[in-house]
């Protein structure tokens, strides 16, 4: 690992202003991700802040209208926050099986999503949940904020707060992880509110997280796995690698999409 | 540089170290606390677990300032005038061959059974637990036997000194 230097930020306006008084900064929130990378030398940031000591950034809120998870809550507290298990499972399904024990004791929503690693877990949820993402400056449409491999609509120095949703009708979650990095080789997350569902799939594209229009359809009227029957997705935009082809990863995204509705009941 | 400050095994101690440090080499190198070890260094194979404010954490993956005023835990601390629960049960089902993936095991074990609660582990469960360890070994098979009887051990009451 590269010299670095190491700032904890007490707030998030005292986050920004060091980023922008260091000549390359960058965020970290449980740096599971990040510090791995800067081990390599893929990442070598001027200086280090640290989010993960803001109180403001931290917990899920309830407050009927819609569930808040602030940015630095970890995996583990995702995994058994007793209001997100009851407003919505399938969340905390995921959360719990991101990485291993130690991994999610560290890890964040917020590091997760503003990584956005095309197979990650995290961003599946948020685009099937059509969850908001609140910046220091602004809310972003998860449908706007991924915008490509490990690429996502934040500005230099933009910092994610939280995420916003409305708890779905019903929700799932599957995927099938790679046996060696447990990250997905296509996660599927099914969310049904109303009469509308909305299926994002990751792991498998190869622009990252997408969302699957054919398979909501199928779903909008019969949601059930048998719906997704005969359904196909086109392996041409899908990622090819030496751990699956894109043709093994289209017939993944319906398999684990058939999961994803049977677990969501 | 950094001056950092944390409680390591319920003793305060102090060190400076470069921010780039991570926290297992700040236990190796700075403290002497070898019994973390560091075998992967990509944050895979779990030998470096050590406790973080009661949390069982990859050390090879926080840097030493991350840890900064916490209260640390590693294998060196886990024994009182006996073994802790975990230890003597690792002892008695011959849960280790070579021993290096040792610490880290017993540091994740006793996480997940203080999360669980003592008795309250099953095989599937621990075996889903271990994603994060790995043993070139033993093929994990007395490792789990282990875990299992130390929790059930630590049920009834014998682990009255747990971590």
């Amino acid at each position: 690992m590269y010299n670095v230097t190491y700032h904890r930020a007490s707030s998030v306006e005292d986050a920004a202003k060091l980023a922008a008084g260091a000549a390359e900064a960058k965020f970290v929130l449980g740096g599971q991700t990040l510090i791995p990378a800067m081990k390599q030398r893929l990442a070598a940031p001027s200086d280090l802040i640290d989010l993960r000591h803001i109180a403001a950034m931290k917990g899920v809120t309830d407050s009927g209208g819609g569930i808040i998870i602030g940015a630095a809550t970890t995996h583990a507290e995702v995994a058994s926050n007793a209001d997100l298990q009851a407003a919505c499972p399938a969340l905390c399904h995921l959360a719990a099986h991101i990485g291993d024990p130690h991994v999610r004791h560290m890890g964040t929503i917020g590091g997760s999503i503003a990584n956005n690693d095309p197979a990650a877990d995290y961003p599946a949820a948020m685009l099937a949940l059509n969850a908001r993402i609140v910046t220091n400056k602004r809310e972003i449409a998860a449908a706007d904020f991924f915008t490509g491999l490990f690429e996502t609509a934040l500005d230099e120095g933009e910092i994610v707060t939280a995420v916003k949703f409305t708890a779905p009708a019903k929700a799932g979650y599957a995927k099938f992880a790679n046996p060696a990095s447990r990250y997905a080789m296509a996660g599927v997350f099914v969310a049904r509110s109303g009469g509308s569902v909305r299926v994002a799939v990751t792991g498998a594209g190869d622009n990252g997280v997408f969302r699957a229009e054919n398979l909501e359809a199928a779903l909008a009227g019969n949601f059930s796995p048998s719906a997704l029957d005969g359904q196909t997705i086109d392996p041409a935009n899908l990622m090819s690698d030496i751990h699956a082809s894109a043709q093994y990863r289209a017939a993944l995204v319906i398999a684990m999409a058939k999961r994803a509705v049977a677990a969501a009941g | 540089m950094s001056e950092v400050t944390m409680t390591v095994n319920g003793r305060k101690v102090s060190g400076s170290c470069e921010d780039r440090t991570l926290l297992a080499h700040f236990l190796r190198e700075n403290l002497g606390l070898t019994g973390t070890h560091v075998g992967c260094d990509t944050s895979q194979c779990g030998a470096c677990v050590v406790h973080v404010d009661g949390k069982a954490v990859k050390s090879c993956t926080m840097l030493a300032v991350q840890a900064n005023g916490t209260d640390v835990m590693t294998i060196e601390g886990l024994a009182g005038d006996d073994l802790h629960p975990v230890q003597a049960a690792f002892r008695e089902h011959h849960g280790l061959q070579c021993g290096f993936c040792t610490p880290g095991m017993i540091m994740a074990a006793t996480d997940m059974i203080n999360r669980h609660g003592p008795g309250n582990l099953d095989e599937k469960t621990v075996r889903g637990e271990l994603e994060g360890n790995i043993c070139r070994c033993t093929g994990y098979h007395n490792i789990v036997k282990a875990i299992l009887a130390a929790s059930e051990a630590m049920a009834k009451g014998a682990g009255a000194k747990a971590a």
